[in-house]
């Protein structure tokens, strides 16, 4: 095994795609890369976290994600705790900030935080004495998603300034469309946003990405195509009228995706509505990238931790 | 109503006809040829260069020849209540109106809130209707004013526009949600500007109303409504049209809107701009409309922005209701006037009164409607479809209800004297109507 990169990251919490520099992300890509590798092998473990501390705190359900950061500190040594707050002791009427205080005295090196509430993981990190990664706060930011979508762009189309992107579905409630467009712009690539109107964000602009209110133009000459979840409770008439109609317009099928360049790419961050905002075809089909980017979740995740292990006390 | 399986009908040549093309603007005196359903040409003189081989000559003797008209807000009782009124039964009605395109309204039951219904009263219309007929659908499932329709699987359908009928919106972000969706497909929402709790009285509030005891409706449940959903457009640029205002407060609000370029219009109905209150007399059910019968000034500042355009579409408000549910005291009757087949002769009076120039009425019952709702009709440039009116705009005449052909008689103009008479009415070319 190659000696690891010297990167770290000149902070202490992962918040946000919001204020990393184009050197930033790229050094986390560049790590994430030796850990592709380590990860592919028999013998997974590292011990740069050996004797930390994560616990992954979770007040909104997650599989994935809570998975995929499990293992991660698992293979890089660390104590890992998974805390489903959503369950227990919110329930009994304690606050976010109770909680953090709550888990700050039992000295935790690293603490993993989603929250169904925007803004909510920054409180908490401000309230702790560790370092902080945000898993999802939301509709704000998802930065180690945004992340491993790059990782997964870049291996599979070499480079990401210039490509064209096409973000599609519902970028209102989506954190994940937030971090990729925060990202996917710092890198330079050309960025678009494609649904319907009552599905984008006053100001989407501020981004500045094309918007798009058909999948025809919004997909045209895309190298990636990059599909949102559409959350149960806004497929029936309040943000849009139905599934039916959703995907007529917006599902990703073979059709739709014909409007593509002919080697675009298709991404999701799962988990997947089948029949909703992509057919079953297209998701399993041989331009998805969709079990590719589960992968490099791991791997972005690794590196995430790690390079902000560098900079604890004591490290 | 479309041309399948019937035989095309022969060529047609008025002549001597006034020829009012407000899609141009234009009124002149000349000739109108018709083939294959389609306008040819319309000109000075025409006919006197020679008349097509088996054309049939039709010598309108002075008669205006313009647009059919395009009814924009219709209520039929197809389906749901047959035995108010048939698709078939307001054609016929419509088309000795000189009414060409009846826009159904969605309020039937089922609601046309599904594609599967527009597809069903498109069918019904070409099997059984005279005119043309084009469904609006509902802008919210079941009309509850919860959740949107599939607007455009709807519109892919052949809905022409959206509203929920006679049912006001109460909720602002329902109808902002619609009008953001909506915009993508160029969709028009139509909305009835009553707020629901507000509207809950018999007639217009005021002297009159407390006179005859009866409960009122403000104006404000309407300009609040309407002040409310402007600004919605403003935020939303939606496409937006008030479906029938009464009041001279709601017609600043209007303005104010227009001023500021707002895609926004406006109509108002005919009983609004030939009654006001006082037609209600002694509790005469038939001028219980909805909304409600203003004041003669609200009624003057109704046909003062017809004739200035502010004010883009007059429409017939056809509602037809049987005699078991207007045969009531006036406060427990349902509101609502037959209209469809009166719309024209009536809309005259105001023409005949100097109020209304004839081609901005006109464009008010054709071309503007038929732009609003993007439908080819509304005008008689070459190509056109042969869409026509013919009448006798100095007729006069006294309405028998008997004569009506809706299958409902609640006319507020019973025995109504008018001036204008419908003689001829052309549907694609085939002549629908023809008074003898």
């Amino acid at each position: 095994m190659h000696a690891p990169s010297a990167f770290t990251l000149e902070r202490r919490d992962l918040i946000g795609i919001e204020g990393l520099s184009a050197a930033e992300i790229l050094g986390l890509l560049d790590l994430a890369e030796e850990f592709v590798d380590l990860n592919r092998q028999i013998e997974k473990k590292r011990t740069t976290l050996r004797g930390r501390t994560q616990i992954n705190l979770f007040f909104e359900a997650s599989t994935r994600t809570q998975a995929s950061f499990e293992i991660a500190g698992k293979r890089l040594g660390a104590d890992v705790m998974n805390m489903s707050v959503g369950t227990s002791s919110v329930k009994k009427g304690e606050t976010l900030i109770d909680t953090a205080m709550t888990l700050n005295a039992m000295h935790p090196d690293i603490l993993v935080v989603r929250h169904h509430a925007s803004g909510a993981v920054a409180l908490l990190a401000r309230k702790v004495d560790c370092c902080v990664v945000n898993a999802g706060d939301g509709a704000h930011e998802h930065p180690t998603q945004a992340l491993l979508d790059a990782l997964t762009i870049r291996r599979n189309k070499g480079r990401i300034q210039g490509l064209t992107v096409a973000i599609c579905g519902d970028v209102l409630h989506s954190r994940v469309a937030r971090s990729n467009m925060l990202l996917l712009s710092t890198l330079g690539a050309r960025v678009r946003v494609v649904a319907p109107s009552s599905l984008l964000p006053a100001g989407i602009e501020q981004y500045g990405v094309e918007v798009h209110r058909s999948m025809e133009s919004g997909l045209a000459d895309a190298d990636i195509v990059m599909m949102l979840r559409l959350q149960r409770e806004r497929m029936a008439g309040s943000f849009i009228p139905s599934v039916k109609e959703y995907f007529h317009y917006f599902g990703l099928d073979e059709a739709k995706l014909h409007h593509a360049r002919p080697d675009a790419l298709v991404m999701h961050p799962g988990p997947m509505n089948r029949g909703v905002e992509i057919d079953s075809a297209v998701a399993d089909g041989p331009r998805s990238l969709i079990r590719e980017q589960v992968e490099m979740g791991v791997a972005v995740r690794m590196a995430v931790l790690d390079a902000l292990a560098r900079k604890l006390p004591n490290a | 109503m479309r041309e399948t399986g019937r035989a095309v009908p022969p060529p047609l040549m008025l002549v001597h006809a006034r020829i009012v093309d407000p899609s141009r603007g234009s009124d002149f005196h000349g000739d109108l040829f018709v083939s294959d359903g389609i306008i040819r040409d319309a000109a000075f003189g025409l006919a006197a260069g020679g008349i097509p081989d088996g054309a049939e000559v039709v010598d309108c003797r002075g008669a205006v020849v313009a647009p059919g008209l395009v009814d924009m807000r219709a209520f039929i009782g197809e389906p749901g209540a047959e035995h108010r009124e048939t698709l078939a039964s307001a054609s016929h009605a419509a088309a000795a109106g000189g009414v060409t395109t009846i826009v159904c309204q969605p309020d039937t039951d089922p609601p046309v809130d599904d594609p599967a219904i527009v597809d069903f009263i498109l069918r019904r219309a070409r099997d059984t209707a005279v005119v043309r007929i084009h469904p609006m659908a509902t802008v919210t499932k079941g009309r509850r004013g919860e959740e949107m329709t599939e607007i455009g699987l709807l519109q892919a359908a052949g809905a022409v526009a959206f509203t929920d009928g006679a049912r006001s919106l109460a909720s602002a972000q329902v109808l902002r949600r619609a009008l953001t969706y909506a915009r993508d497909f160029d969709a028009l929402i139509a909305h009835h500007t009553e707020d629901a709790t507000m509207s809950v009285g018999a007639m217009n509030e005021g002297a009159f109303a407390s006179r005859l005891g009866l409960p009122g409706i403000p104006k404000s449940a309407e300009t609040i409504v309407l002040e409310r959903d402007l600004r919605l457009v403003a935020g939303t640029r939606g496409r937006y049209h008030a479906a029938s205002l009464t009041c001279a407060e709601s017609l600043d609000v209007l303005a104010r809107a227009k001023e500021q370029g707002l895609p926004v219009s406006a109509a108002a109905s005919i009983n609004h701009l030939c009654f006001n209150e006082r037609d209600i007399g002694e509790y005469r059910t038939f001028f219980k409309v909805s909304p409600p019968l203003r004041a003669e000034d609200d009624r003057q500042a109704l046909v003062r922005a017809l004739a200035s355009g502010l004010i883009d579409v007059v429409v017939s408000d056809h509602n037809p209701q049987d005699v078991e549910v207007k045969r009531l005291p006036f406060a427990e009757a349902e509101p609502g006037a037959i209209g469809i087949e009166t719309l024209l002769s009536a809309a005259l009076r105001l023409v005949h009164s100097d109020e209304v120039d004839l081609v901005n009425l006109l464009r008010a019952l054709s071309t503007r409607p038929a732009e609003l709702l993007g439908l080819r009709a509304g005008t008689l440039r070459p190509g056109a479809p042969a869409d026509i009116v013919v009448f006798d705009l100095d007729q006069a005449w006294v309405l028998d209800p008997a004569q009506l052909k809706s299958r409902s008689r609640n006319t507020p103009f019973d025995e109504a004297r008018m001036t204008g008479r419908v003689l001829r009415t052309l549907v694609a070319g085939r002549t629908v109507y023809e008074y003898v």
